[in-house]
């Protein structure tokens, strides 16, 4: 049976993890090559590496970072943040990246994903969503690019849906509403993406409780969660998230 | 010495990184002086096995020689893929003919999501020489659309349970190859590698 994922996701600017509340007031969570080997260590069954000032693709500095971080990870690694070109990806999967994810880049132009996907294969092509519930309008969320920063009239499980459709394998969901909150995933957005595509959802923003966790894996229909705070500040381990979910018949794999 | 054939198909640097992690002597070339003097092959790949072959068939009939002079050879993901007869991914593809069987599509009407993505449990089959020390099975990390069916009564085969028996892994002789990422498998992964790192030495002592 297929487990589900447990991913650390790695905020990485000026070469140091950081993590803010709703993408605003970072702090300094640690050194991305040191928790990328604890991370890969202790069980984690992904890791994602976002160069959240998005110049993974003009800055040198930081593909020799991923180099770092990807000779000690034995599990698979995510790069993202400011790719806007298939070549791009091609430079970070040299470097040791096992998948890339388009954000920005994908909404401003959609076809990046099928030449990302033919290429390379869908299965290291993620579409990142950062989805904002949409005022006024129950169960509608729309899709923001630029970090956050610029909200769009794109709808964003119909976003997840072409997406699918023009080759992207995986799609890394996050709620810009709970980002950093601590409060729980968007169980509802999660939902209406996972059903609304086949391929995998990775639930992403409020990790907060081990419960809520289990809830969006569960009723959120998410394949994977991905949490920073939780783990970078050593609120949990991945071994007592695990446990906690195995205890909920959550299917999860052990070191 | 071992080889890791770059044929221009996907992330070498990852496989690179844990061979060099466990201390092997590796070499990442595509050439075929260099692969006819290593005393082990792996054949990565990721993406679509039908560009892969068509990518590696320069150098098949130098890894198609090697491989029936008994070298050992570790196909991985898509490169393990190419160690069958034919697949059907995007038409009809010729591949390697190593190991008898084809390479199809995991059904798409099981309600289950489609790329196989993540950690699966793959139970090993009697007498794998590359799970060696692992017990009866263990988890992996795949990532795949496509599964090869085994069709070689000289070949044992790990399968993992995704609706169906999807298989993991195979060995036939010097012929080793898995469908999930071992350079991506965590500790047991790394295992895998220094198995079949190990098999390579003794291959070279006989």
């Amino acid at each position: 049976m297929l487990t589900k994922r447990i991913i650390p996701c790695l905020d990485v600017k000026d070469n140091r993890v950081v993590k803010g509340v709703n993408f605003l007031n970072l702090r300094d969570a640690g050194d991305p090559v040191e928790l990328g080997k604890k991370y890969s260590d202790e069980g984690a069954d992904e890791l994602v590496f976002l160069d959240i000032t998005a110049t993974l693709r003009s800055n040198k500095t930081i593909v020799e970072l991923v180099e770092k971080v990807a000779e000690n990870v034995f599990i698979p690694f995510t790069v993202g943040g400011g790719i806007t070109k298939a070549d791009e990806i091609g430079l970070l999967l040299r470097s040791g990246a096992d998948k890339c994810s388009i954000n920005t880049a994908a909404v401003n132009n959609p076809d990046l994903l099928k030449e990302s996907a033919e290429r390379f294969g869908a299965q290291c092509v993620v579409l990142a969503i950062d989805a904002r519930r949409t005022v006024g309008k129950v169960g509608k969320w729309h899709v923001t690019v630029k970090a956050g920063s610029e909200p769009t009239d794109i709808d964003a499980v119909e976003w997840a849906i072409k997406a699918e459709k023009l080759g992207a394998g995986e799609i890394l969901l996050t709620s810009m509403d709970a980002d950093g909150t601590q409060a729980g995933y968007d169980i509802e957005l999660t939902r209406a993406v996972a059903e609304a595509v086949n391929i995998p959802v990775i639930a992403s923003g409020g990790a907060g409780t081990l419960e809520s966790l289990s809830e969006v894996l569960d009723k959120g229909k998410a394949d994977a969660v991905l949490a920073a705070s939780i783990f970078h500040y050593g609120t949990y381990t991945i071994k007592e998230t695990k446990e906690f979910l195995k205890q909920h018949g959550v299917p999860v794999r052990f070191v | 010495m071992l080889v890791i054939i770059d044929y221009g198909v996907g992330n070498v640097q990852s496989v690179t990184n844990a061979f060099r992690y466990i201390g092997s002597d590796i070499t990442v070339s595509c050439d075929p002086a260099v692969i006819q003097k290593a005393h082990g092959l792996i054949l990565p790949g990721v993406g679509a096995s039908g560009y892969a072959m068509e990518k590696v068939a320069p150098i098949a009939d130098v890894i198609k020689s090697e491989a029936a002079a008994g070298k050992p050879l570790l196909g991985i993901c898509v490169g393990y893929q190419l160690l069958f007869e034919e697949s059907y991914e995007m038409g009809t593809h010729q591949c390697l003919g190593l190991v008898k069987g084809k390479v199809v599509p995991i059904p798409t009407d099981m309600d289950l999501t489609i790329p196989h993505m993540g950690w699966n449990y793959v139970k090993f089959a009697n007498g794998m020489k590359l799970f060696d020390g692992l017990g009866e099975g263990r988890h992996f990390a795949f990532a795949n659309s496509f599964y090869a069916q085994v069709e070689d009564p000289e070949a044992k085969a790990a399968y993992t349970e995704y609706g169906i028996q999807v298989t993991g892994a195979v060995e036939k002789g010097n012929i080793f190859g898995t469908q999930f990422h071992p350079e991506k498998s965590a500790a047991d992964g790394l295992q895998v590698l220094k198995n079949f790192v190990a098999l390579c030495h003794e291959e070279l002592k006989c």
